[in-house]
């Protein structure tokens, strides 16, 4: 099992290098990103000061020198002008449209994003799971027919939309304003007892908008993995042996189809930043979302290519967990790995 | 004494467009305290049905509609037809007082769960016993069923089991209340001859030590004339025979278990005589068609050898190896059936894959001779190998599987010319023809393969393997996953086609009756080599080696004149190493093959040379 976990671990090593380099070239690619801009138009002024700017940025970033070296310095295996300092030594490096490190710039946004996306992941569990059971054990009735129709509801209603209306009505109705994820008066005041009870409260509308689309994507594929599992014998076998509906539901066609799911883990982690950004805009959420929108915009490269490591790397945890979880609970897996 | 389940006047109607279908029509009859009653039939006859009323575990679809079903455990007699299915009062019953155990113990019991957990589970439910508790109990139920080692068994899970130890678990789960009522659903159906004997004589056992009653639901009559105290025999949803034991079997008067008695390969069969099918099929037989003889033999598997290596987690670890195949030699003649015989494992499936061309034998050869001469199918390549798959064709051995739900049966028989390049015209014309000679309407053409029934849906693979008008045709298992009432017609609709097209059949069974019934020469293979081969008519009336005399010992007769010896059949006869003098192998030794007579051939221990006279 410590070697499986091991060689996991080399293997995810290898794969965020890969990751690192294809993410430095696409960040490169494209002419004009945000220093090249902003050196040319320092040299474009004349003005001594600004080219002597100029020639310092160049220096600092190195960009007179070859690309490969750049990316070197970017991960932090080559000296740069001030010594080792990369990813690899948690030197996130400068966002130059905010003028900060971008670790000043991600801040509290990164952990936002997480507790945003993971409620939302509870929630869609918390209701989708017992939906979803509802849903195969009363097939084809009046119940079944209101849950998928709720369902398809669900999917068909774009987030962005069901924020913006309920943007409107809560502060028609309830004169609340749900924007962000705390009042406005506390963004910048330390973390206080009332901070945390206003960001409680600005959750509820964040969780539902998100978490509704992925609910009803999640009933209908559990609704279909159980009616399979609950036409299964071992499933007969349960009930032939006197065991409660519901405690034989559970214990063995419940969860045999959980598996599909938590080989899911892997994919839900990095959908968790990317796929609210439309949701974080509406609802101004300070969320990684739009920050990495914008820093792709506007080519501010170390910004853009931070966030899409962190991504990558939330990617290849979640795949590890996913595994990791498959074998504790699926013995198929566990003896296949002996 | 009074019976200890009564069923009286039972009716069991399915939901169904546009009016309600009735499974069971006014079902009577009588389980005794301390007796096994066999409950006879083909699918669709009710017995399952039957057998799902009793512990009120029918499908959602379906209801009892009336009758009674009395159950006198104790004092009183409860009718289970009344009770809520999901009530407190039927949930004692079930798994405490009536347990069942069922034809498929892999799907049967759930992989994610110890079988310690799953046979503990009954105990703890209907008892409160606590863990610690349950597993005592669990571990003496396992060494009762046979486990040989009940402690390490409680953590294992099924599929780490073969299918008997995964059938003993069941009947451990199901036993452990010691109920008064074991209903008992083809539990050994999807078993080996050997394996199911074994189970056979441990249901007997236990029976006797607890005083059970059994309602054992089967199609296997061999295993009624065995086990059965009485007989019930039900056709379309009612009860059309019943009695004891001698008396329905010696005497049948229904016509329906006479037919169903003719219908069932048996080893007292005349030679050339025919099986009669319970419903005689119209299959449009084409006129004899002579091909050229060949020189030798169509297909020789010379020294074939095939080894499977196992990945090990651990990278410094050695691979482990399994021989699957060791040194098989086969020869078929053209226009011949050659019977595979062997228990699951013993390699005869690697054998036909390798025929195939599916698998690449390690070492040996295997010689085809299409007309022009044997040839290496393992070196045929370009055009000699596209025409070699066509001139070698696959039957398989579950009907429901093989043919892709998503095609109509059109589709299905043209796949295999389209890719043979035959004309568009010739095509349709030959999909007619096929179809006729599987004895199946032109008009299902356009349907899919749901709308058939099993039986249908074999000839639709015949079919489909005929398209490209084959010389050699493998059948794996033709018929183990068809009704009894339905193999007759499917065996005989192949040796007709046989005779009629000139083809050969490689037939692969662990089903000696079938393989006697069909082919002309028979190997017997056990772990990976062959042990005995022989004419059909040598093979199973002097079997030499004891491999096959315990094969051929373990096969339930339908004639009551020969009861299975139960204790024969408990010690474990596929271990070379325990195989009596001459024929007994060290471990790891190969042992020479010896002719006792022409083309009769044994496997000798090595060391026997003296005594191979």
């Amino acid at each position: 099992m410590i070697t499986v976990i091991l060689r996991r671990i080399l293997t995810m090593a290898a794969t965020l290098l890969v990751i690192s380099a294809l993410v430095f070239i696409i960040i490169k690619l494209p002419p004009g990103d945000y220093l090249s801009n902003r050196i040319m138009e320092l040299r474009a002024t004349g003005d001594a000061t600004s080219v002597a700017k100029a020639e310092l940025l160049i220096q600092q970033y190195g960009l007179d020198r070859p690309v490969w070296q750049q990316y070197l310095m970017w991960i932090g295996v080559m000296p740069g002008s001030v010594g080792f300092s990369g990813l690899l030594q948690g030197d996130w490096g400068w966002s130059f449209e905010y003028d900060k490190p971008v670790a000043d710039v991600v801040g509290d946004a990164l952990w936002l994003t997480l507790l945003i996306n993971l409620t939302a992941v509870v929630f869609v569990h918390l209701v989708a799971i017992p939906a979803a059971i509802y849903s195969a054990t009363h097939r084809n009735t009046f119940g079944d027919a209101v849950v998928t129709l709720l369902g398809y509801v669900g999917l068909a209603v774009p987030g962005f939309l069901l924020a913006l209306i309920l943007l409107f009505y809560a502060n028609r109705w309830f004169g609340l304003s749900i924007g962000g994820l705390y009042d406005s008066a506390l963004t910048s005041q330390p973390w206080t007892w009332e901070k945390i009870r206003s960001l409680l409260g600005h959750l509820v509308v964040p969780t539902l908008v998100i978490g509704l689309g992925g609910t009803a994507a999640m009933i209908r594929r559990m609704r279909a993995n159980l009616l399979d599992e609950l036409a299964k014998p071992y499933t007969v076998t349960a009930r032939a042996k006197g065991l409660p509906p519901l405690k034989a539901l559970l214990k063995y066609p419940f969860r045999m189809s959980l598996n599909p799911f938590v080989a899911d883990i892997g994919n839900l982690l990095p959908h968790l930043v990317s796929g609210s950004v439309l949701v974080s805009l509406v609802l101004s959420l300070p969320t990684v979302g739009p920050l990495l929108l914008e820093a792709l915009r506007s080519q501010d490269q170390f910004m853009a290519g931070f966030i899409l490591m962190f991504v990558a790397s939330l990617t290849l945890v979640g795949m590890l967990i996913s595994d990791l979880t498959l074998v504790w609970l699926d013995p198929r897996i566990r003896m296949g790995l002996r | 004494m009074s019976a200890l389940l009564s069923i009286r006047d039972l009716a069991v109607a399915f939901r169904a467009e546009p009016k309600p279908f009735e499974a069971l029509h006014g079902l009577s009859l009588d389980v005794k305290r301390g007796r096994t009653l066999a409950l006879v039939g083909e699918s669709g006859s009710g017995k399952s049905v039957t057998a799902q009323a009793i512990l009120r575990i029918l499908p959602p679809s379906a209801a009892i509609t009336r009758g009674q079903i009395l159950f006198r455990d104790g004092g009183s007699d409860v009718d289970i037809a009344r009770l809520p299915s999901e009530g407190p009062a039927m949930r004692a019953i079930r798994g405490q007082r009536i347990a069942m155990i069922f034809q498929e113990p892999m799907t049967c019991l759930s992989p994610l769960h110890t079988i310690g957990d799953q046979i503990g589970e009954a105990l703890r439910i209907h008892t409160g016993a606590d863990r610690r508790e349950a597993d005592a109990r669990t571990q003496e139920a396992l060494a009762r069923v046979g486990f040989p080692d009940p402690q390490r068994a409680l953590r294992t899970y099924p599929f780490e089991l073969s299918g008997g130890l995964r059938q003993r678990a069941m009947i451990a789960m199901a036993l452990i209340l010691k109920p008064a009522l074991l209903v008992a659903d083809e539990p050994t159906t999807a078993l080996d001859v050997t394996t199911q004997a074994q189970i056979l004589a441990l249901l007997t056992r236990l029976q006797e030590e607890t005083g059970m009653a059994i309602l054992l639901i089967t199609h296997d009559l061999g295993v009624v004339a065995n086990v059965a105290h009485d007989v019930a025999v039900l056709y379309r949803g009612r009860l059309v025979e019943s009695g004891p034991r001698e008396a329905v079997m010696r005497a049948p008067g229904h016509a329906y278990l006479r037919a169903l008695l003719h219908a069932v390969p048996r080893f007292d069969m005349a030679p050339g005589e025919r099986l009669t099918p319970i419903r005689p099929a119209k299959a449009e037989i084409p006129p004899v068609q002579a091909r050229a003889p060949l020189a030798g033999p169509i297909l020789q598997v010379e020294r074939v050898s095939k080894t499977f290596t196992l990945r090990s987690g651990r990278i410094w670890q050695k691979p482990r190896y399994v021989h699957a195949v060791s040194d098989v030699s086969l020869s078929l003649s053209a226009g011949q059936t050659l019977g595979l015989v062997g228990e699951s494992g013993s390699g005869k499936t690697t054998v036909s894959k390798m025929i195939m061309r599916a698998l690449a034998p390690d070492s040996g050869r295997i010689l085809f001779d299409d007309g022009a001469g044997p040839r290496d199918v393992h070196a045929l390549s370009g055009n000699a190998l596209f025409a070699y798959r066509r001139t070698v064709q696959f039957v398989f051995q579950d009907p429901y599987a093989s043919l892709d739900p998503r095609m109509t049966v059109r589709q299905i028989l043209c796949e295999p010319m389209e890719i043979h390049g035959v004309p568009g015209a010739e095509r349709k014309d030959r999909c007619r023809a096929l179809m006729a000679m599987v004895g199946l309407e032109p008009n299902g053409l356009n349907r899919y393969p749901h709308a058939f029934s099993g039986g249908q849906r074999q000839r639709i693979g015949i079919a489909r393997a005929l398209a490209v008008q084959p010389r050699l045709l493998v059948l794996d298992e033709p018929v183990s996953a068809l009704d009894v009432s339905v193999q007759a017609q499917i065996l005989n609709l192949l040796k007709d086609l046989q005779a009629a097209l000139g083809l050969s059949y490689l037939i692969v069974s662990h089903n000696l009756a079938v393989i006697d019934y069909m082919a002309d020469t028979i190997s017997v293979m056990c772990r990976g080599r062959i042990v005995e081969e022989a004419p059909r008519a040598a093979l199973f009336r002097q079997p030499v080696h004891p491999y096959t005399q315990a094969l051929l010992a373990a096969v339930p007769d339908p004639s009551l004149d020969h009861p299975l010896d139960f204790a024969a059949v408990a010690s474990d006869r596929n271990d070379p190493t325990r195989w009596e003098a001459p024929y007994r192998l060290k471990p790891e030794e190969a042992g020479t093959m010896r002719a006792i007579e022409a083309g009769h051939r044994v496997r000798f221990g090595g060391a026997a040379e003296a005594v191979a006279a």
